[in-house]
């Protein structure tokens, strides 16, 4: 397939999960306020901070309150990460794709880019917000099913696959580590309910919550870590998206799973054998801060060897 | 009840007789309509919008900022030929075709029409369509011009004119395909029940054309979409015409030269091209041999394409045909290649660079519809009867400047068709563009894009400038 039909089916998908989990982000950080003893001061800084985009937003906005980060990481056309900017970009990539997707496809990504350019032109309150994200995150995964049920499952789609997961997969540790950023009010709280109110919170903007509940009972930050990190089965995880990444990576080139050809998949197999085998102990002992930073440093080392492998094409001898 | 009070007015009405009856062919339609109330009507006709909204047909306008896109308006009304005057207009589309296209290849090989004296040889090369790199080309079985939408409308009288033939790259069709398939869920049962000539068969139609030009010998040849990407225009009439073929659309990006052939750059190497339905004019093809800026071609396309190891539909160099003089001689043209009559008349048309036609022009801009011999999309034009007197006077002093590129036709009356506008009907005028595949054989898309001016009173149809589409239905006579 043309190198530019994949950058874009690619692209499409990355900005289709990133508005998702933006969406998520943001939510994560509504539910904690909701949960926070009255009298605490609301923490809007760790949400910028974990986006990487912490000079931006200072040079715009400065005050780190509610209404700004809300609207920076929603509707600022001028943030190419926002909401709104996400979906602006995907629709773009489609509608230059539009003969390869399905007009399913292209109609479900319409009809999200529609929803949330109309809900930017509206002033809105606290609960139509909070009903906007849960829109975004629904339409995210309509979109995603409707490419599933109706896109040949072809070369362009595992590339679109490889946008998604990936994208989740850095999204997923960023999530994580807005806990590590938010302060408790003082250290005897570690442990203490609000902290567990903290760390459910959390699972739930992972959409986490219920599953992680079946399978660990109990709530604890380090079972709560290995979860969102090792969980081989549940779909939000890190390591679950690394090996379906890895799955539709080598359906793309033909490899044989478990040997490499290229360096996309030497660098992807790399970091999931790691991860296979890795402890909880272990990533402890970096730190998971550290730890989950290194993952996504990693993980945009890939992306760039993917751009280099597939999508920039350079005339071999 | 509904078009009792509907006025045809003093015009050839589509679809009304003057004294206020139906045509025969139209009266089943008629019928149908006046048995819904007008808010039913008004219910489809939404519906309909909304469905080609969300499935994106739209065009780009670009004048306004980067990006907007608009949805062509369509109307749910209908217009209807029946089979019989179909046939006529398609035998005299045919011949017209015909004799262009040996027109085409004859000028830029040995020039008899020039050398016979039937066209002067300045006005040729003074024709911007007129491309030096294309003389001694040899495309494929000496077709030039594979796809063309030719302008039609029809005056007062009901005799039908060709205003423009359109051979570079006409668009629209997607607008053809898309308003029949909204018309079918809009009124399925009058489809059920009537003989209206079906128009799907044009994508496969298209692509036959297409692969008919790959050099010789190639089981399956690689067809491919050129578009000039998502800003244009038409850019969703590219990526829907690829998606109905299952080809690929490519941008001038996608494409490079190596090994003496045209590639495309894809995930695993490069893919040979052989075919190419370009959707960019002749102009931007290839830096190296037309617009050194050209960022939407591909360096040494030409060349490739010379030595016939790619084919171009359509061939590049066809757009001498659409210069407004040299389209005044078609009549002649037709003599002189077919040795017959035109079927289709063209438009009376005066060239402004013959001084008896000059002087007569100037004497009668308040009449006449003045147009610059090389723009289309309904600029650079004087609509004489609707103009001012500084416009007029504008008009006059341009044309005395550069008599070769004005033109001046008769201000026709546009036939009409009863339109929905504010829940009652209003008489639009309209045009007709038919869609014509020149491959192992002439093929005519039976009706065609029917443009309708929706300002009131307007004669100016084009989707710039607040025109719309309606769906053109050839029926089948009686017996």
């Amino acid at each position: 397939m043309l190198s530019r039909v994949a950058d874009s089916i690619y692209w499409l998908n990355r900005y289709v999960e990133r508005a998702e989990n933006v969406a998520r982000f943001v939510d994560v950080n509504l539910n904690l306020l909701l949960d926070s003893p009255v009298g605490v001061q609301q923490q809007w800084r760790p949400l910028i901070v974990t986006t990487g985009d912490l000079a931006l937003f200072t040079e715009k906005y400065g005050e780190f309150n509610s209404d700004n980060v809300i609207h920076f990481l929603t509707f600022d056309k001028d943030y190419p990460n926002s909401i709104v900017s996400c979906l602006q970009r995907a629709r773009e990539n489609a509608r230059s794709i539009r003969e390869v997707i399905s007009s399913e496809m292209w109609e479900q990504i319409n009809a999200f880019y529609l929803m949330v350019t109309e809900a930017s032109q509206d002033s809105s309150s606290l609960i139509e917000l909070s009903s906007f994200f849960a829109e975004v995150k629904m339409a995210s995964h309509l979109f995603a099913g409707v490419m599933d049920g109706t896109m040949s499952h072809n070369e362009g789609w595992h590339f679109g696959q490889i946008g998604r997961l990936l994208e989740r997969a850095d999204k997923v540790t960023r999530i994580l580590d807005v806990k590590y950023f938010i302060l408790l009010p003082s250290v005897h709280d570690v442990g203490s309910t609000l902290d567990e109110l903290q760390w459910i919170a959390l699972l739930k903007s992972a959409s986490a919550y219920e599953m992680y509940r079946k399978r660990q009972h109990r709530i604890s930050p380090q079972e709560v870590a290995q979860f969102l990190i090792l969980e081989r089965e549940f779909p939000r995880s890190l390591q679950f998206c690394l090996l379906q990444a890895e799955r539709s990576l080598h359906q793309i080139t033909g490899c044989t799973p478990g040997m490499w050809t290229d360096p996309v998949e030497r660098h992807l197999g790399k970091l999931r054998s790691e991860l296979d085998f890795i402890t909880m102990d272990e990533i402890m002992e970096v730190g998971i801060h550290e730890f989950l930073d290194s993952v996504q440093a990693r993980l945009n080392q890939l992306g760039k060897v993917i751009f280099e492998s597939f999508f920039s094409f350079k005339l071999t001898a | 009840m509904q078009f009792s009070q509907y006025d045809p007015g003093d015009f050839y009405d589509e679809l009304f007789n003057e004294d206020g009856a139906p045509r025969a062919a139209a009266k089943f339609l008629v019928e149908r309509i006046d048995a819904l109330s007008i808010e039913e009507l008004t219910r489809r006709q939404q519906v309909a919008q909304n469905s080609l909204f969300k499935l994106g047909v739209t065009f780009n306008v670009y004048s306004d900022s980067q990006g907007t896109e608009r949805i062509f308006p369509f109307d749910v009304i209908p217009r209807i030929i029946s089979s019989s005057e179909w046939d006529e207009l398609a035998a005299g589309l045919k011949q017209r075709i015909q004799a262009l296209n040996l027109f085409i290849d004859d000028i830029y090989h040995d020039q008899k029409i020039i050398k016979d004296g039937v066209i002067p040889a300045h006005i040729i090369e003074s024709s911007p369509g007129y491309l030096k790199p294309c003389v001694g080309l040899n495309p494929p079985n000496g077709i030039w011009c594979h796809i063309t939408g030719t302008d039609l409308v029809r005056d007062r009288d009901g005799e039908w004119y060709v205003l423009e033939d359109n051979m570079r790259c006409p668009s629209g069709v997607s607008y053809v395909l898309e308003n029949r398939r909204v018309m079918k869920s809009t009124f399925p049962q009058l489809f059920n029940s009537t003989a209206i000539k079906p128009v799907d068969d044009y994508a496969s139609q298209l692509l036959e054309t297409l692969m008919n030009l790959a050099p010789s010998g190639l089981p399956d040849p690689t067809v491919v979409v050129l578009t000039p990407g998502i800003y244009n225009s038409a850019y969703f009439e590219h990526s829907f015409l690829a998606q109905q073929m299952g080809v690929e659309l490519v941008e001038g990006r996608d494409l490079m030269i190596s090994d003496g052939y045209l590639q495309m750059k894809t995930t695993k190497g490069l893919k040979r091209v052989d075919v190419i339905y370009r959707r960019i004019d002749d102009d931007f093809i290839d830096p190296l041999e037309f617009r050194p800026d050209s960022m939407l071609g591909v360096p040494g396309l030409m060349q490739v394409y010379r030595e016939g190891r790619v084919a171009i539909a359509n061939s590049l160099g066809t757009g001498v045909a659409d210069d407004k003089v040299v389209y005044a001689y078609v009549p002649e043209m037709i003599k002189y290649y077919l040795g017959e009559e035109q079927k289709l008349a063209n438009v009376p048309t005066y060239l402004c660079w013959e001084d008896d036609q000059l002087a007569y022009v100037l004497d009668n801009l308040d009449k006449l519809v003045v147009k610059s011999a090389n723009e289309s999309g309904g600029y650079g034009m004087l609509v004489g009867p609707h103009s001012t007197p500084e416009q007029r006077e504008e008009f006059a002093t341009r044309i005395k400047a550069q008599p070769r590129n004005y033109i001046a036709q008769p201000t026709l009356n546009l036939s009409r068709v009863p339109t929905l506008i504010d829940q009652s009907f209003e008489g639009c005028h309209v045009d007709l563009r038919p869609y014509i595949l020149y491959g192992k054989e002439v093929y005519i898309n039976p009706g065609g894009l029917t443009r309708v001016a929706l300002k009131r009173g307007s004669l100016v149809v084009n989707s710039s400038q607040g025109g719309g589409s309606k769906d053109t239905w050839v029926v089948q006579n009686e017996e």
